[in-house]
């Protein structure tokens, strides 16, 4: 049952990342990301990651989405008739790259297929109360900063797309 | 666990390479940053994966970091693209040689 859900899972993120980065319409790519987010946030399910799973759901595929949504519509882009003049060495570049992970990865299997660490038979704490615990506790001060990374990026992004930020000021 | 852990680094892998191809072959600067969002996602697909493995939490925290990250390189990478389609009326990196000239 846990194989039919993860090659269901797997086979959709993997069809819907190489449309993300094949089609040339660029509504449609975001479109294919989008159903990639949600096919992640199943996967994340099938982990017992349920929290980060919703937060997948809300942040990727209902705000970052969404905002390059807005620019695409925004800017009204033709869609691109051709890829960039590096394709072929590109290309080739990945198609190597690809099967040499695959083949490492299948050659290694057998090491790390050894047997999981047993989990606590004990019923512990919800997933949402685990990672609060430890993004309070241990995880304190990196929360912090953050905080910091999103106020600096908030700064900066209005700064940048403000209209002549400086002859309002002169005036 | 039923399903062993390189099933997950093979997919993680598959969707990270996928990613550096969009980088390399695209000529459109959004779809460059879609690109890199599905690096971002490879790699949290990885965190998890280890997370639920080793039963640690710490790889699930530090997805939420990355979301966090990606959060922000999103906000600032739209507004720049939103910034030069004003200077250059154009998104595409072909047309974006200033220094080259």
């Amino acid at each position: 049952m846990d194989h039919i859900f993860f090659f269901y899972f797997a086979a959709v993120i993997a069809t819907t990342s190489v449309l993300v980065v094949a089609l040339r319409n660029p509504v449609y790519s975001a479109l294919a990301l989008l159903i990639m987010f949600f096919h992640v946030a199943g996967l994340y399910v099938t982990l017992h990651a349920e929290f980060l799973a919703a937060v997948q759901i809300v942040v990727y595929a209902g705000a970052i989405l969404v905002l390059y949504l807005f620019v695409v519509m925004l800017l009204s882009i033709k869609s691109e008739e051709r890829y960039h003049n590096q394709l072929p060495v590109a290309g080739l570049l990945g198609v190597m790259l690809c099967t040499e992970v695959i083949l490492l990865l299948i050659q290694s299997r057998t090491a790390s297929s050894a047997p999981a660490i047993p989990a606590d038979p004990a019923v512990g704490p919800g997933n949402t109360e685990m990672i609060g615990e430890a993004l309070y506790s241990t995880y304190l001060f990196p929360f912090e900063v953050a905080s910091l990374i999103l106020l600096v990026a908030m700064i900066g992004a209005i700064i940048l797309a403000k209209k002549d930020i400086n002859e309002r000021v002169q005036q | 666990m039923a399903v062993p852990l390189s099933y997950y680094l093979i997919l993680s892998g598959f969707v990270f390479l996928t990613g550096v191809v969009g980088v390399l072959i695209r000529r459109n600067i959004i779809i460059i940053l879609l690109s890199v969002e599905l690096m971002l996602n490879a790699t949290n697909i990885n965190f998890v994966a280890f997370s639920e493995y080793f039963h640690n939490v710490a790889g699930q925290v530090f997805v939420f970091f990355a979301l966090t990250v990606a959060a922000a390189e999103v906000a600032v990478g739209l507004a720049i693209i939103i910034a030069l389609h004003r200077t250059n009326s154009s998104i595409y990196i072909d047309d974006l040689n200033l220094l080259k000239r």
